[in-house]
């Protein structure tokens, strides 16, 4: 059995090199293809009719004039009468028409008979949402009761992040066709191993009878797993349809309603520290919504990352909410609850006038990882210059412009989920490396093909990637940021269980056995002996009419030390926050991340850079503004759910944590963990600098004038 | 959208003709940075659209003998880089340079700025310019973190201009073309506060065409514009304040300040203008007249804000107006 161990960190010739992403001209050139960008000879198109109501129970449905509309090939109701509707955007029907806007003439042209019924779209005030509150119960460690008695300092605050969405550039949808009993499936998707077995239990087929294809996705962040009611109803409208294509992809306003958002979380939170700054107990309650279905928060994370306190109460409440439902946003839970415990413990140092610096340092015993969290503190605070720019909280300076410091911290896990991979090594010397899994444009094609290249002892433009076809080997669905572990291992088992066979093949004519062999720079020699060897080319020859195809495997339960999970982070903001107009600008942001074993130190600051702009955001700009009065999200556009530009982003410094003792843990994920800290270290510099905690997110002129003015939150 | 017949005339007459007595019969369309939003959304539904684009007599910006003429299909861009506005009109440069999309600045026109609907979220959702359901304003009990601080009646939605607060501090009239003739109307009287359903937010009418933008020569006078913007990418203005000085000596002789963002109309501050009357301009005097343009403000739940924004906004654009080059 071959060594599949990665090969010694200072020996590596293509890992752990700076390459420049292989499908970034593409991209920034346009000639990327998305599933959007899609349309085979012969393409209809579908829309989707939605529902104007937040809550109510269909009556009728008509589609007789839809029907008879020219143009229109298939009429399909997804809600009949009888059904309750629960959110505003909710699927009543489907036209597939010849063009576009016929399908959108068609879905006008359907009648709807509503029952309106009494609606809750807001979760803020709690007191509102009467049985829609669904507490959790109650969950305690320690004796937080007696420990907020001795502590010399106990702080409250109110904290809150609204709900945000995706705002996925490309928004959810597909293609599908017919072909006989068969269907091909042009999806969005971060799942292109399994959202077609998805769509076949839909639709009542073998699993295998669905051919999935995809090159590119424009943005998921976990909300691009499923097939969805809407490829579900583009498979039955173009079989209605003759089988003809149906391209059906959702508009701007129902994707950021009904195709996912990442959940609230407000809290009351109390916590207690003794006078050297050891904190000593925690006490939150906490609600959210999830939208109809309620959803959760994990409350058991908090206080987060510092969850060893010793004393701690958590009770925590969902509330059921008339709003589309919640998706995995980019590191489920983590931002928010870094938020709110990063935002609480800054006011708890802030109360004992303490650097908070020095207060996350003192209590690094309470994380899982004291020293790399205090190696990371250190290391940002450096690149941030926290010993000459921080100040206690309020930048006393003369001005309206006033500059302050903030940190938080960040925990993920990351390990590599199950994939295989193929390699063919063939009698021309070319070779193929084949996995069922996707590029979410993190990188993935790019490491791939920097593992092959290493494992093989070839130039990287010898390797051809295959991936983004579910007829390739099943590779996991991209979440959790397990897909670089996963693909990366079961590709370099299955390259080196490829060389092996080429080894057998070869042994005999360089007069030795095989496992004395190795390929590097192009040619398969004996260990340690270049003139010993044969070109990779002379080699391949060697296999005459047979080509080497080896699978690899990343096995969860023994992924042999090739990756693992769980990584830190230390992101600190620089922000100049103007006080008359409560506009926040940001300075600076850095971030310190470590992910084992980084195969590519330039894709992977890449994630590191999106992550925080997507922090930013959070921390200044969004957020899903629900209407009471209509049911609607009224800033369901691109619009007024505001988003950063380049120029709203400030600098971003990333430091990638690369050191023996994490590269020898192997790759872990990063994709989320790279997100995490950002919005958390922004409004805590927010607060060092106004001298006043903005309790509710986003830090907008509204939310930070009306904390400088004393103003209750609404 | 709904299917209508596109029309491309290449005079104002023919132009003229294929307007009807109704919004809904026919739409312009200049740039069409938002008429298109506006049919695709369903809240614009006209049987016909008529493109100004081609009528070269709506173009150009010309010296008069009172000002400038700007055609109303003259481009954010061409205005932002024309040296007659720039020798001039620094607040014009300015809400140009907040238009902050270089496609909507090549694209978009100085009419269509001034007859920009709404961005009223209700409006946009398709509760109509009042945003009215069962008889009561929904802005009201509603999310009105954007809506006027200068409410009235019924209309709680704000003018979207960005030349508007500008053109009304500066004294600039609008042409107004029909069938039957041409008419000139101050831009400060060109908006109107709706008070009913089915009313308009200008003083246009559907079978009429904004032609040109009248604006009186500002030698020997100063004029700023200060907007306040959450970010720096495209955005709406939560507030803005323009405003022009007449001045003798280091002293105001006479002040128009105008508050944009804050109402259905910009609001002409008279007691701004008052107030900075035979004072120079320093940074205390600057706070007193942001302080009195606000006075008479009414701020709903969600806006309060406001208030200060449109303070600050006045301030700084007086500061800005005097500030040595």
């Amino acid at each position: 059995m071959p060594n599949y161990n990665w090969p010694p960190m200072e020996s590596r010739r293509v890992m752990g090199k700076r390459v420049t992403r292989l499908d970034g001209i593409q991209k920034a050139s346009g000639k990327a293809k998305y599933n959007s960008d899609v349309r085979p000879a012969g393409t209809i198109h579908g829309v989707i009719l939605h529902s104007p109501h937040a809550h109510a129970r269909i009556k009728s449905v008509d589609t007789s004039a839809a029907e008879k509309l020219e143009g229109v090939t298939a009429v399909r109701v997804v809600a009949p009468a009888g059904t309750e509707i629960q959110w505003a955007g909710a699927e009543i029907a489907t036209v597939a028409a010849r063009t576009e806007e016929i399908a959108h003439d068609a879905v006008r042209l359907i009648k709807v008979g509503y029952e309106v019924l009494p609606h809750l779209v807001r979760e803020d005030d709690l007191s509102k949402a009467g049985s829609r509150a669904k507490p959790a119960g109650e969950a305690v460690t320690g004796d937080p009761d007696a420990a907020f008695k001795q502590a010399d300092v106990v702080h409250e605050g109110v904290y809150g992040i609204p709900v945000i969405t995706h705002c996925c550039l490309e928004p959810h949808g597909q293609t599908v066709a017919w072909n006989g009993d068969t269907v091909e499936y042009f999806p969005s998707t971060q799942n292109v191993s399994g959202i077609g077995g998805d769509l076949a239990k839909g639709l009542q087929l073998a699993a295998g009878k669905v051919h999935v294809h995809m090159d590119n996705v424009g943005g998921g962040f976990g909300s691009k797993f499923a097939s969805d009611l809407w490829g579900l109803e583009a498979a039955k409208l173009s079989k209605a349809s003759g089988g003809k294509p149906v391209k059906m992809y959702l508009d701007r306003n129902p994707e950021q309603t009904i195709a996912g958002v990442r959940p609230s979380v407000y809290a009351k939170i109390k916590l207690a520290a003794k006078k050297d700054g050891t904190f000593t107990a925690w006490d939150s309650t906490s609600w959210m919504t999830g939208g109809f279905a309620g959803g959760g928060l994990n409350a058991d994370l908090l206080p987060y990352v510092y969850r060893q306190v010793p004393n701690r109460r958590i009770n925590h409440t969902a509330v059921s909410t008339n709003n589309g439902a919640q998706r995995a946003w980019r590191a489920p839970n983590h931002p928010q609850v870094s938020y709110i415990t990063c935002s609480a413990l800054d006011d708890l140092a802030a109360k004992l006038n303490m650097d908070p610096l020095e207060f996350f340092i003192k209590n690094a015993n309470l994380t899982a990882k004291p020293d790399v969290y205090t190696s990371q503190l250190k290391k940002a605070a450096e690149l941030i210059d926290w010993k000459n720019q921080w100040h206690p909280r309020g930048d006393k300076r003369a001005g309206v412009i006033k500059r302050g410091l903030g940190l938080a911290v960040g925990m993920w896990g990351g390990a590599g989920h199950a994939s295989q991979c193929r390699t063919n090594i063939h009698p021309d010397g070319t070779v193929e490396v084949e996995l069922g899994s996707q590029d979410l444009g993190t990188g993935t094609r790019t490491v791939i093909v920097q593992v092959a290249a290493e494992s093989l002892g070839l130039p990287m433009n010898a390797i051809t990637l295959k991936i983004g076809d579910n007829s390739l080997p099943v590779s996991g669905a991209s979440g959790g940021s397990t897909t670089v572990g996963g693909v990366s291992s079961s590709t370099r088992i299955s390259n080196l269980n490829a060389l092996e066979k080429l080894f057998e093949v070869v042994a005999p004519g360089l007069g030795v056995p095989p496992d004395q062999l190795e390929a590097v720079d192009g040619k398969v020699q004996v260990k340690g002996t270049p003139a010993k060897s044969l070109t990779w080319k002379a080699a391949c020859q060697k296999l005459g009419v047979r080509t080497i195809s080896e699978m690899g495997a990343n096995d969860q339960r023994n992924p042999r030390g090739l990756n693992t999970g769980g990584v830190s982070g230390v992101h600190m903001a620089d922000v100049s926050v103007d006080i008359e107009t409560g506009v926040v600008k940001i300075n600076k942001v850095v971030a310190v991340n470590d992910c084992g074993l980084v195969i590519n130190p330039k894709t992977a600051e890449g994630q590191v850079y999106g992550g925080v702009i997507m922090g930013i955001c959070s921390a200044l700009m969004e957020e899903r503004v629900a209407d009471e009065g209509t049911g609607r999200v009224l800033n369901a556009d691109m619009e007024f759910y505001k988003l950063a530009g380049i120029a709203d982003i400030g600098e971003i410094v990333v430091h990638m944590d690369i050191t023996p003792e994490h590269d020898k843990r192997g790759v872990v994920g990063l994709g989320e963990p790279a997100t995490i800290p950002t919005t958390a270290a922004i409004a805590n510099a927010c607060a060092n600098a106004i001298g006043v905690r903005v309790p509710t997110l986003p830090l907008n002129a509204k939310n930070v004038l009306n904390a400088l003015n004393g103003r209750r939150l609404a | 959208m709904q299917a209508f017949e596109f029309a491309n005339p290449s005079t104002l007459q023919e132009a003229l003709g294929l307007l009807g007595a109704n919004y809904s019969d026919a739409n312009i369309l200049a740039g069409g940075t938002d008429e298109l939003s506006l049919l695709k959304d369903n809240i614009h539904h006209p049987k016909r659209l008529v493109n100004i684009k081609s009528i070269k007599a709506l173009g150009g910006i010309t010296k008069t003998a009172t000002g400038l003429r700007v055609g109303a299909t003259v481009t954010v861009d061409d205005l932002m880089n024309n040296a007659l506005v720039r020798a001039e009109f620094p607040s014009l440069i300015s809400a140009a340079r907040g238009i902050s999309s270089p496609q909507i600045r090549n694209m978009g026109t100085v009419g269509g700025d001034l007859t920009l609907r709404p961005r009223c979220w209700y409006f946009r959702n398709g509760f109509g310019l009042l945003a009215m359901k069962e008889g009561k304003s929904l802005v009201v009990d509603g999310q009105n973190e954007y809506h006027a601080i200068f409410p009235e009646g019924l209309a709680y939605y704000v003018s979207a201009s960005s030349f508007a607060p500008a053109l009304v501090a500066l004294g600039a009239k609008v042409k107004i073309a029909s069938a039957t003739g041409v008419r000139e109307v101050e831009v400060a009287q060109f908006f109107l506060a709706p008070k009913e359903r089915g009313q308009g937010e200008s003083d246009i009418k559907p079978n009429e065409i904004l032609t040109e933008i009248l604006i009186p020569s500002a030698k020997g006078s100063k004029n700023a514009i200060y907007e306040v913007r959450q970010k720096e990418a495209l955005d709406w203005p939560l507030a803005a304040a323009a405003v022009s000085l007449r001045m003798k000596g280091n002293s105001v002789e006479s002040a128009r300040v105008v508050l944009g963002h804050v109402g259905p109309r910009p609001v002409l501050a008279e007691a701004a203008g008052k107030l900075l009357a035979g004072k120079s301009i320093t940074e205390g005097v600057a706070e007193e007249a942001g302080k009195a343009a606000v006075a008479g403000a009414k701020p709903l739940s969600n806006n309060g804000y406001k208030v200060q924004l449109a303070q600050v906004a006045v301030k700084r654009a007086l500061l800005e107006a005097v500030k040595k080059a």
